[in-house]
């Protein structure tokens, strides 16, 4: 084959695994034969004479891992039974009042609908976007590595500075409105960062603008194992760039394109930045485009009108969104594979 | 092949323009290259031009021109004396290298006996690492900060800190790292008597080096731009991190200065981009890393 095989950009960690060599199996017959105690990877066995040493070696992680993962966890369900205030104090048990007080509670509403309408907009163009950028980038031109990395930089920018900067762009006096008037596209300025929906929109575009470059870099590994015989072939017997790219492209990162997918929405819930630094620390007018995080944090940590309680349902509810998220994908990614 | 025959390519080793493909398609991809690279870092640079303007230049509206006509480093040098931007930067440096620190020595540690096969518990410790993954970090913040207020270490850095001192992730990654050493490298360390530590030091860690590149990386860049958790622990001023201080000179109501918001951006980028530019193969592998992440 004379066709030039574009290096592969990405490896996976731990790609660069080395077979076992055949003289490996002779060392390890001998290290059995030498050393006293059981063979090492005997089953069940424990190879350290001092039992407790592989428990020293990963405490910190067992630590880390209980107190500030698990443990939170257990202890938010806990919480949201109570009536608990961020600052400390006297707490009491409530029964499930913080619950049925959610369900009757507009604001929570309003904020699952946020988060919700968040996924359900910014995952089809998250997984689409990047994909297409990274078609853009694969093939090795001139100067293209330099485009790789350009395209990459919104994602080292933290949220703020990348907020900070939007902020001044869509403001009414801000670069896109000044030249949306040049060009007498439009008469008045844009209510980019006053009008509830536009908020909404506009941390979405600023999410998929910040995600873009990391995707293309997930999907340009993918799209290194899209057998390039098939482009060749398919472009052999006619087919066009957008031909090639639903029936080759899209089909060979299918599965990548599932994580993306999950990742995403899962990334959607989560939404806290964008919202806090386009909208204020409101959260829009009135707190209209608070997603769930946000709400959490208004209602559960505040330090004089808080309640911990609330606060830890409502987390609950999150966790409850998620989880449910998860096994969605799960699902249709079992169902894509048979 | 077939394919020969129809797409001849040249056999000198510096390609020409025409082994690129046709001229067309070449130009309609760098004229898209062109505008996504506007799309994506025209913002940032809008951000570092207006930053060189001068009290005297427009930022905003009909009269503000894209380039600065004096470019000026006034507003850095006002950001510096307006702003405690130093105390912002020395408090993001000291979690970022507490962080780092912490998450490279327990990652490695911990990922390197769950990648030896002979303990009991190892499938315990295993499933409790999966289990603190499951847990979306905003579904807990109410009760982390609680556990950090019993602790008294709200408005502090330290607080700030602990509650990911070592990621579960980045065990998971540091044991596939060590997984991919061949046996025979530990087969003769055991034949030389060498202690544990010594394994670990001297045959392992060499051996993982990208992963642990991947795990600095990381650990750095969300150490440096975390906001939602700093926002919620920090109180005063002397403790806040550059990010959330930066958030607060948007929203106060001084009305600061926008050319010394902007220089403040400016100064809170380079660091992250300076690691990029040097360590960017592995910036990389960072993100395949992270499709572990589920």
């Amino acid at each position: 084959m004379v066709a030039t095989q574009t290096a592969k950009p990405v490896t996976v960690p731990g790609a660069e695994a080395v077979a076992s060599a055949p003289g490996a199996s002779r060392i390890r017959k001998l290290a059995r034969a030498v050393l006293p105690g059981p063979a090492p990877g005997a089953n069940g066995a424990s190879l350290y004479r001092r039992w407790w040493l592989p428990w020293l070696w990963t405490a910190p992680a067992i630590v880390c891992a209980a107190v500030f993962g698990v443990f939170p966890f257990l202890n938010t369900l806990l919480l949201s039974f109570t009536n608990a205030k961020p600052l400390g104090g006297a707490a009491s048990f409530v029964g499930f009042s913080n619950y049925t007080r959610m369900l009757g509670d507009s604001d929570f509403w309003l904020a699952t609908r946020n988060s919700v309408l968040y996924a359900v907009i910014v995952v089809p163009l998250m997984v689409l976007l990047p994909l297409l950028l990274a078609v853009l980038v694969e093939k090795n031109l001139p100067g293209i590595g330099f485009f790789r990395s350009a395209f990459y930089t919104p994602v080292l920018a933290s949220s703020v500075v990348v907020g900070l900067s939007w902020q001044w762009l869509l403001a009414d006096d801000g670069l896109v409105n000044t030249w949306l008037e040049k060009a007498h596209l439009i008469r008045s300025a844009i209510p980019f960062l006053s009008d509830s929906w536009l908020i909404l929109l506009s941390a979405m575009g600023l999410t998929l603008w910040k995600g873009l470059g990391w995707y293309m870099v997930f999907y340009l590994a993918a799209l290194g194992n899209v057998p390039k015989e098939l482009h060749e072939a398919a472009s052999m017997d006619g087919a066009g760039a957008a031909r090639r790219f639903w029936h080759i492209t899209v089909p060979g990162v299918r599965q990548a394109m599932m994580l993306v997918g999950t990742l995403t929405g899962i990334g959607s819930l989560r939404v806290f930045t964008e919202i806090y630094m386009l909208g204020s620390s409101t959260g829009g007018p009135g707190g209209a485009d608070r997603t769930l995080p946000f709400y959490i944090r208004d209602v559960g940590l505040d330090p004089i009108t808080g309640n911990a309680g609330y606060g830890s349902a409502v987390s609950v509810a999150l966790f409850v969104l998620t989880l449910g998220l998860t096994l969605l994908a799960q699902r249709l990614t079992k169902e894509d594979e048979s | 092949m077939t394919t020969t025959a129809v797409r001849p390519k040249s056999r000198r080793l510096t390609p020409r323009w025409r082994d690129y493909g046709r001229p067309r398609e070449l130009l309609v991809r760098y004229l898209l290259l062109l505008l996504v690279l506007g799309l994506t870092v025209g913002p940032l640079i809008w951000q570092l031009l207006a930053s060189l303007k001068g009290t005297g230049e427009d930022v905003f509206g009909a009269n503000a021109s894209l380039l600065p006509h004096h470019p000026t480093l006034h507003a850095y040098r006002e950001v510096f004396s307006q702003v405690p931007v130093v105390t912002y930067i020395r408090n993001s440096l000291i979690v970022v290298l507490l962080s780092v620190g912490s998450q490279l020595l327990f990652s490695t540690t911990a990922g390197y006996m769950l990648s030896k096969p002979a303990w009991k518990g190892r499938r315990a410790v295993w499933i409790l690492l999966i289990a603190s993954m499951m847990f979306p970090f905003e579904s807990i913040m109410v009760s982390l900060f609680l556990s950090i207020r019993d602790l008294g270490l709200v408005d502090s850095v330290v607080g700030v800190w602990l509650p990911g001192f070592v990621g579960a992730i980045n065990v998971l990654l540091m044991r596939g790292a060590f997984l991919a050493v061949p046996r025979e490298i530990e087969d003769s360390g055991m034949l030389d008597g060498a202690s544990e530590w010594q394994r670990f030091r001297y045959l392992y860690l060499p051996s993982a080096w990208g992963a642990i590149m991947v795990v600095t990386i990381n650990t750095f860049i969300s150490a440096w731009d975390d906001f939602l958790w700093p926002l919620i622990v920090l109180r005063s001023e002397d403790h806040m991190t550059l990010t959330l201080g930066l958030s607060r000179l948007q929203s106060s109501s001084f009305g600061y200065d926008q050319r010394v918001v902007m220089a403040g951006s400016v100064i809170s980028v380079i660091p992250v981009l300076v690691l990029f530019v040097i360590t960017q193969r592995w910036f990389y592998k960072g993100v395949s890393a992270g499709a572990v992440k589920l």
